[in-house]
């Protein structure tokens, strides 16, 4: 990352509350999830936001894609603001993957995978091509296209997942705890693929995580959140090397 | 035309009967002599050329008069102490006085055909023999007789409330369904009824008739009642029945008109004694047979079904997607669904004809709101159970509003909203042979007829095809299912 090269995300000065208790939204009633909030994603890199449940990370990521909107301060995504019109061609421009993978029940692998790019008018040829060069990338076999998801295994429906989210070929992957619903040995071998994905299309990504030990494996860059603001970021061996505090110290313990 | 006629007219595109102009329209209730006397007077008006029309067994008096008042009827017949008690409370009511009465609804009373079809209480011969039974005033010491009397007369001041005041009755008598009455008392399910004098069952089950020896009992004098507007031509053919029949002859003509073809009959001899002309010039067995009327009455009903749950479909789904996403919209809209389906049908049918008239119409509006409670309530409940997780998904993907509903919501909710029109069908299939009682035809038509009538194989023509319809639609749905529903996704044992 050149030091001029414009950031993929960058959050300034971001709050987000929620209203609590139900649907009476009051000023009184709300909790913030961010406060004051500067965060920097470099672009063409893996980003790993990790953190302990309710730190705010994964409404940190919806903001990037402006699921969620920012109650303060400024977000930009690739130098720009997050759209408040069209909003829907600037997601399908973001591929999204969440834990437990969230396939539509009620579509093929195939149709799962290929629904964006049929909704953008691709020609049946290209989805097939695309499709078949994302199964191949995630390492997913072929004859699986026409299984319904709860035919397939975690594992496989999770790298059907990744196929959703690159099918349009985007600029940005959001990955939401993808790798926490899956057992041991299987994650390993989707660590494994996820490494080759990212050295080979250098697809900006943000991957959040609560797990330490894979956030030091996979990320570029590494952003540890904490109780609603960002605790330190930085290379994940920097990071290793200087945690800012014992909170740090206490998570990079895990990772061990 | 009066307002309510023009509002008809205007709400239904012409559909509800009456709603045009031409025709004269004679109403009934839903009784056998009501039927006859109806009959007889279209067939009355026809023979002197009008363009008349039976709107047979339209229910009871309430619905019968806001009909004509609304102009939806032209002309039924009433009995004098019913007008006095159930629509005007009038104590002593004399021809004069029910006529000032009648006058400010634009309905005018015409000469009586002559005889006193009065409220009478008969027991079973069995207990009037073994209890030497023969006066009302006999009843107040065997208070463990059984007694049941129809709604009508158990409400009404001049029927049992008043009869148990003045002879001082001890017995809490149980509502029922007039024909069934009948029925019950020759089972020995109960042993006394209220009964009309002139009804034609006097004369063949084993009853005894009590002597109100007190003289409770007004008098009921059948006449026809007209709106003030039909033409004079016409009221001067009806002022012919004039004196025409006594007890003795209504009891025959009841007693002989067993079917709806009977009832024809009868009327015809009727209309051509009085009209002086030969009986049975005008050939009465015009009924088309079983399979023609089968046909007719099966392919009405499931128009009305369709009618009305097509709509109720397309309207609760869309309901269900515009407030799915607010619990409390959703609920409210829930709520205010069920609140319609706890108004007991028949209210309901008589809520609607000072809107809506008789008819199709109302039947349809009906079943509609019905209909829209099943299929809301599954709509929204599989809608709002949708995982929150592909709902997210849905959203960060880029999937525009109309896409998630389309692509995502709806096939998800399919199988749930597929089981609430299925459920709405079965539903409006059955409660649609209610329509029968507002006169919109239908497979209701023969069980109304066949219960007025006491008539067993009608009403099973009218029942057996209305059980074998909603098997029918039960099976068509399966298929349905089997066509919008991948295997995994639809509901066991539904």
């Amino acid at each position: 990352m050149t030091a001029a090269a414009t950031p993929a995300v960058a959050f300034r000065g971001v709050g987000k509350w929620f209203a609590e208790g139900g649907a009476r939204r009051s000023r009184s009633s709300h909790k913030w999830v961010l406060r004051h909030v500067d965060l920097m994603l470099p672009a063409g890199r893996t980003s790993a936001l990790v953190g302990p449940s309710g730190c705010g990370k994964t409404t940190a990521l919806q903001l990037v894609n402006g699921v969620y909107r920012a109650d303060q301060g400024d977000i930009a995504v690739f130098g720009d603001p997050v759209p408040e019109t069209n909003i829907h061609a600037f997601r399908r421009h973001i591929g999204y993957a969440v834990q437990g993978a969230g396939l539509f029940p009620h579509m093929t692998v195939a149709e799962n995978a290929g629904l964006l790019a049929r909704l953008e008018r691709w020609e049946a040829d290209a989805i097939a091509e695309r499709q078949r060069e994302l199964f191949e990338l995630v390492g997913l076999e072929e004859a699986l296209d026409d299984r319904y998801p709860h035919q397939i295994s975690g594992g496989q429906q999770q790298r059907a997942s990744l196929c959703r989210a690159l099918m349009l070929k985007p600029r940005m992957l959001l990955l939401d705890e993808p790798f926490s619903a899956i057992d041991p040995i299987t994650r390993t071998d989707l660590y494994q693929q996820f490494e080759r994905l990212r050295d080979h299309e250098r697809i900006t990504t943000v991957l959040v995580t609560h797990d330490m030990r894979e956030a030091m494996r996979l990320a570029d860059h590494l952003v540890v959140m904490g109780d609603g603001g960002v605790v330190q970021a930085g290379p994940p061996d920097e990071v290793r090397a200087a945690p800012a505090d014992e909170f740090v110290r206490d998570l990079l313990a895990t990772a061990r | 035309m009066t307002l309510a006629r023009l509002l008809a007219a205007a709400l239904t595109g012409g559909m509800a009967i009456g709603a045009t102009a031409d025709p004269i329209v004679v109403g009934s209730k839903s009784f056998r002599e009501s039927y006859v006397l109806g009959e007889s007077l279209a067939l009355l008006l026809q023979r002197e050329g009008f363009d008349a029309r039976h709107e047979q067994g339209l229910g009871g008096t309430k619905i019968c008069y806001d009909a004509l008042v609304a102009g939806e009827i032209d002309v039924y017949v009433e009995y004098t102490g019913t007008l006095a008690e159930g629509i005007f409370d009038i104590e002593t009511p004399t021809a004069a006085r029910l006529t000032v009465a009648l006058a400010p609804d634009g309905v005018e009373m015409l000469p009586t055909f002559g005889f006193n079809n009065t409220y009478a209480l008969a027991v079973s011969n069995a207990a009037a023999s073994a209890r030497g039974l023969a006066t009302i005033s006999d009843l107040a010491a065997h208070p463990d007789l059984r007694l049941a009397v129809s709604h009508e007369f158990l409400d009404r001041r001049d029927g049992w409330p008043g009869l148990q005041a003045l002879y001082g009755l001890p017995h809490s008598p149980g509502g029922i369904e007039h024909s069934l009455a009948y029925r019950a008392i020759a089972d020995g399910t109960i042993d006394g009824m209220d009964a009309y004098s002139t009804d034609g069952e006097l004369t063949r089950y084993p009853l005894t008739v009590l002597a109100d020896d007190r003289g409770f009992f007004p008098t009921y004098l059948a006449v026809p009642l007209a709106r003030a507007d039909l033409p004079p031509a016409a009221r001067a053919v009806l002022t012919r029945v004039a004196g025409t029949l006594d007890e003795a002859r209504m009891r025959t003509m009841n007693a002989a008109a067993v079917d709806d073809a009977a009832v024809r009959r009868v009327a015809s001899e009727y209309v051509a004694r009085i009209a002086g002309a030969p009986a049975g010039a005008r050939a009465p067995d015009t009924a088309p047979n079983l399979w023609t009327r089968l046909g007719a009455n099966t392919a009405r009903h499931l128009m009305l079904v369709l009618s009305a749950l097509v709509p109720a479909t397309l309207v609760a789904v869309l309901l269900a997607l515009l407030v799915f996403k607010i619990a409390w919209l959703s609920r409210s809209a829930v709520y205010l669904a069920g609140l319609l389906q706890t108004v007991p049908s028949i209210a309901l049918l008589a809520l609607l004809i000072p809107l809506v008239g008789i008819g199709v119409t109302p039947a349809v509006v009906a079943l509609f709101l019905y209909a829209l409670l099943p299929i809301l309530r599954n709509a929204v409940t599989a809608l709002g159970g949708i995982d929150p997780t592909l709902r997210r998904v849905a959203t960060a993907m880029g999937l525009k509003p109309a896409e998630e509903l389309r692509l995502v919501f709806v096939p998800l909710a399919m199988p749930a909203i597929l089981a609430g029109v299925r459920t709405a069908a079965v539903i409006t299939i059955g409660t649609a042979t209610l329509a029968a009682f507002i006169g919109a035809g239908g497979l209701g038509d023969p069980i109304v007829t066949g219960l007025s009538l006491n008539d067993t194989r009608l009403i099973l023509e009218g029942a057996i095809p209305a059980a074998l319809l909603a098997v029918v639609t039960e099976l068509v749905f399966e298929q349905v299912e089997r066509a919008l529903v991948p295997g995994h996704l639809r509901l066991r044992g539904a």
